[in-house]
């Protein structure tokens, strides 16, 4: 299927047969290992878009930041956006929940289809636009409200609902955030009062509150300890498939542990784009190369 | 030699020390003058105020008899007057300076921000004494000509807007004290609204609320420190104001449920009266109504900290 999998294929049989001579079990187990990765391929691959950037450019006043950025974030998948910083990686995800327009020498050119409309339209909705299109930020930041009323905050805004049903909604998302347990007997304790960490998934359990369709997440662990980040992988990875996640990271290790697909952003351009075990062990263009292997920072 | 620099290292490490203890000693002596001078001033009132004390007793605060020829003293219209205006200014002022600030710092233009927030600013540095002078000769006949005729026409069944259409009164001081702390309390929630960070705003408009929302719920809680700070500030200013109140405040020793009437404050008292007090009685009296003013002050000071404080705690701490 892909070429990252066929090179691991050749490894693995040489190994076996090196190993000892001619073995059946070695070649069956080798056969489901791989099947796995392929069929996780083929599904990752068969995603339809969610959200699609077409020809985007974007300016700060006169000087551009992002060029001819064309961009497929795949439906209930993780795509991981790297580069070296100032490569323009908040800035393209900044356009898809158009949080840039609050201020006025920002401006963005070009498409971003979401299901298929293009949300750059004058006419979008921008209150609707950010209740399905939820971001996370590089600190955390968390109101200066109690935990309950932080997660409570988007769904008082956006519906009305009986006390006893915001309950439920926000222990939920706590629940869904992995952080239910570790401040349940605090909901009425102010959120900044939390661990760093702890508040990053507060904000997380906020968002998903709202039950948007895609998550933007900019750098969400550069602020928080390993224990931490460990923990908000994994709540990325738990909540793919019932969300579309599109995060910009700097750490490789990042990229390549949790997301299904890359993009290598280098100077506001796009430079390679695919399947994350593709990019990471296969890179088509020099300069991912480079940039995957550390030789450029 | 090892030996040699290691002496070496522990002169210079004692000079350090003892730099250090120089400097630390002038601040402290520094801060410590600071409260002597408080403690000094506080005595001398205090001190000076005892015959009348002994005189007067506790009815000094509950009378609002003032008649300095039969040395008879009551402070009550003067604290009542002090109580009133500035809560007539603060109840103007506060919210007006909020949306001044939140206008300068959300919606207003960068250019146009910074040419209003410059105005208001050179605002905060008039003299009092003008703003007294063009409270009384012009401010206050457009009260009497226009505002008080309206306020009674349409709220005239409140006690508080009947009487005599003077344009003096409790009503145009406390309104011209609004107008002298509106550039301070502005200008101070401006900056505390400036220094709430993007990225908590951003949050808010990320999560779909509006710019009032994201005002009300981001913004103003963020700096809601800031903002006591800053109304503190104003009312601080307006207590203790002299020169504008007493010009048009009116002077009279009565209490009056009506803003349009004339009253006074203890401190427009202490203006008229410190230069014609020779009775030893009088000036003791007048002491008395500082040690009042004094004490107000100082009460309001540690009742908002310890406000503040809940509020800190309430909040969780990092705020402004
Ligand atoms: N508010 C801004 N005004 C002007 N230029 C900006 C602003 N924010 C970012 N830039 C510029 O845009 C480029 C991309 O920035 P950014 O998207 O923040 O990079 P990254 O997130 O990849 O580190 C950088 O050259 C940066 O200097
Ligand atoms: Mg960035």
């Amino acid at each position: 299927m892909t070429a990252a999998t066929d090179a691991a294929e050749r490894l693995l049989r040489r190994r076996a047969a090196e190993v000892e001579e001619e073995d059946d079990d070695d070649n069956v187990r080798i056969d489901a290992f791989l099947h796995h990765f392929r069929e996780e391929d083929k599904e990752d691959e068969a995603a339809p878009a969610k959200l699609s950037a077409r020809n985007l450019n974007f300016y700060y006043g006169g000087q551009q930041a992002l060029f001819e950025n064309n961009l497929d974030i795949a439906e209930g998948k993780i795509t991981a956006i790297i580069g070296p910083s100032g490569c323009g990686k908040s800035t393209h995800i900044r356009i898809y929940n158009r949080i840039f327009e609050l201020y006025g020498n920002q401006r963005a050119e070009g498409e971003v289809l979401l299901d298929g409309k293009n949300l750059l339209d004058p006419g979008t909705d921008l209150i609707e636009l950010r209740r399905r299109v939820g971001m996370i930020f590089q600190k955390p930041t968390p109101f200066p409200l109690s935990v309950f009323e932080n997660v409570a905050y988007g769904l008082r805004l956006h519906f009305k609902m009986p006390k006893s049903e915001l309950n439920g909604r926000v222990e939920s998302a706590l629940k869904k955030a992995a952080l239910f347990e570790e401040v349940k007997d605090k909901l009425d304790k102010p959120g900044v009062a939390l661990s760093g960490g702890q508040q990053q998934r507060l904000c997380i359990a906020r968002t998903i509150a709202l039950e948007p369709e895609i998550l933007l997440m900019d750098e969400p662990t550069s602020a928080i300890d390993p224990v931490a980040t460990r923990k908000v992988e994994e709540l990325a990875e738990s909540l793919k498939g019932n969300f579309t996640i599109a995060i910009v990271t700097h750490s490789m290790q990042q990229a390549a542990r949790i997301s299904d697909f890359t993009a290598f952003f280098y100077k506001g351009h796009i430079v390679e784009y695919g399947l994350t075990r593709e990019l990471f062990t296969n890179p088509k263009q020099k300069q991912t190369e480079d940039y995957i292997t550390g030789r450029f920072g | 030699m090892e030996h040699h620099s290691q002496t070496e290292r522990h002169q210079g490490w004692k000079t350090s020390k003892s730099t250090d203890m120089i400097f630390r000693g002038i601040t402290a002596a520094c801060a410590a003058l600071v409260l002597i001078v408080m403690a000094g001033i506080f005595a001398s009132l205090l001190w000076n105020s005892l015959p009348s004390i002994r005189h007067s007793g506790i009815s000094f605060l509950f009378s609002k008899a003032w008649d300095p020829v039969s040395n008879e003293f009551g402070a009550l219209s003067s604290i009542y007057g002090t109580l009133m205006s500035t809560a007539i200014a603060m109840l103007l002022a506060v919210p007006l300076s909020m949306v001044i600030a939140l206008f300068l710092v959300e919606l207003a233009p960068p250019k146009v921000s910074y040419v209003v927030g410059s105005a208001i600013e050179l605002l905060a540095a008039v003299p009092s004494i003008i703003y007294g002078m063009w409270g009384l000769f012009v401010f206050a006949p457009f009260m009497a000509d226009h505002i008080q005729p309206l306020l009674s026409k349409y709220l005239g069944w409140l006690p508080l807007f009947q009487g005599p259409e003077m344009g003096i009164g409790m009503m145009t001081a406390g309104i011209i004290l609004a107008l002298m702390i509106l550039p301070f309390i502005s200008t101070v929630m401006r900056d505390v609204f400036a220094m709430v960070p993007d990225v908590m705003k951003e949050a808010g408009y990320g999560m779909g609320a509006t710019t009032w929302e994201v005002t009300k719920d981001v913004t103003i809680r963020y700096g809601i420190q800031g903002m006591i700070g800053a109304c503190l500030l104003g009312l601080g200013r307006a207590i203790g104001e002299t020169m504008a109140v007493t010009f048009v405040i009116g002077n009279s020793s009565d209490i009056f449920i009506s803003l349009f009437e004339a009253g006074n404050s203890i401190a427009s008292r202490l203006a008229n009266e410190f230069a014609e007090a020779s009775d030893p009685m009088y000036m003791s009296a007048l002491m008395e109504l500082g040690l009042v003013l004094f004490l107000m002050t100082f009460g309001l000071q540690v009742v908002t900290q310890l406000w503040l404080k809940r509020v800190k705690r309430k909040m969780g701490g990092d705020l402004l």
